[in-house]
């Protein structure tokens, strides 16, 4: 344990007690070198002693941050205890933890790249399940995503990433709000660092309910628009956490 | 004295003295209780002065000057509520890394009371996770898909 690189498995949670155990215990299983770290965000449900009893260490929001915080705790986890590199597992049961294998070999085969996405678009042998109207918006992120970063992205909104450590301190000091995963490759991308992407099998979601219903769809596309052409426009998009806000009135109170 | 002019110096005192009241009771912080001391004291004195009134109304074409003053009172406003979005996504940004802070604390204080029970039962064991953390840090270079080979 003293020796070699250390792996942490993040699982963002909110309100997921169906699934969420058997989450942690999938990767336990089948990639028992990370360390599992569930990031219960505000759950009113059972979430954090089911997690706790799978036997992930638990972070617990004392109110609901929505998934960029929750998922920014765990980099600010990642960070502080000197991981070398961190993965993101939805703790819905969409991803697949014996996939976590090919993330590593696709980070180890090149080690310029700071984070590795699994796609689920880029196996041509299975469709992933979801209505058309989902694919359809993720395939329009894919292509302005794309166009912007100059690379093929085929799927920005793919939360089942992996991280190395530079990647853990950029989203440590930065990482958006609401819906993240679309400006994170655009904040590798201002940042210069690098990314690519593995085809991966995910599944439908286990139990609970999407952060993005359908009538919120709408909002969505143009939540993320809005967030990735501002962004463009902001040169430098890092306030610190625990700086000043930008806007901030500096001689408060 | 047009009945608009006696409406309008009524209006801006009652602000002014809600203001002055809420201020008396600090109910305000000092900034928002200037901005807004500010605003009404501006307001009352272009409901008295009319003259004042009369040049901005000039100035901006509008042919009745009372409107003028609805002109700069909704200027006010506007200035105020973005003063507050403003404030509202700081403190809620504030809120947020309390929010993130605070998870972490609690989850090392749960390391270090289990760690400090274990350490009660077998006081000769050194705790070693800094060690683990700083052996960590100097091996980034090594392959690491054979962490997880065994599974494959």
């Amino acid at each position: 344990m003293s020796s070699g690189p250390s792996f942490l498995a993040v699982v963002p949670a909110y309100n997921e007690a169906a699934t969420v155990g058997s989450v942690v215990r999938g990767i336990r299983e089948h990639a028992p070198t990370f360390d599992v770290l569930v990031v219960d965000d505000g759950s009113t449900d059972d979430t954090q002693p089911i997690a706790q009893d799978a036997g992930a260490r638990v972070l617990h929001h004392p109110f609901n941050l929505g998934i960029g915080g929750a998922v920014q705790s765990g980099f600010f986890y990642a960070l502080e205890h000197g991981y070398d590199y961190m993965v993101q597992v939805d703790g819905d049961g969409q991803h697949d933890p014996q996939e976590l294998g090919r993330l590593l070999e696709a980070m180890d085969a090149d080690y310029t790249v700071d984070m590795v996405c699994g796609s689920r678009f880029l196996s041509e042998d299975q469709e992933y399940p979801a209505p058309i109207s989902r694919r359809t918006g993720i395939h329009i992120f894919a292509f302005i995503v794309s166009r912007l970063v100059g690379q093929r992205v085929s799927d920005p909104t793919s939360g089942f990433r992996l991280y190395n450590r530079r990647a853990i301190a950029l989203f440590a000091r930065d990482y958006p709000h609401d819906y993240p995963e679309v400006e994170a490759v655009l904040m590798l991308h201002v940042h210069r660092l690098r990314m690519r992407e593995i085809p991966v099998r995910m599944f439908q979601r286990g139990g609970g309910s999407s952060s993005i219903s359908s009538g919120k769809s709408l909002y969505y596309m143009v939540k993320v628009l809005l967030a990735v052409f501002v962004g463009l426009a902001r040169r430098r998009p890092v306030p610190g956490p625990g700086d000043e806000a930008p806007v901030a009135a500096v001689h408060s109170i | 004295m047009p009945t608009i002019q006696i409406v309008s110096i009524a209006g801006c005192a009652l602000l002014l003295l809600i203001v002055l009241e809420l201020v008396r009771q600090r109910r305000f912080l000092e900034r928002y209780a200037l901005l807004w001391l500010f605003s009404a004291l501006v307001l009352l004195g272009l409901a008295v002065w009319r003259g004042a009134l009369e040049v901005i109304a000039n100035a901006l074409g509008i042919i009745y000057p009372p409107n003028a003053l609805f002109v700069v009172a909704g200027g006010f406003v506007l200035v105020l509520l973005l003063h507050f979005s403003l404030a509202v996504s700081r403190l809620s940004e504030q809120s947020k890394v309390l929010a993130q802070r605070q998870a972490l604390l609690e989850e090392r204080q749960r390391q270090v009371e289990a760690r400090l029970e274990s350490e009660a039962g077998d006081l000769s064991s050194p705790s070693s996770s800094d060690a683990e953390a700083s052996a960590r840090d100097s091996s980034t270079g090594t392959p690491i898909t054979s962490a997880t080979s065994s599974n494959q």
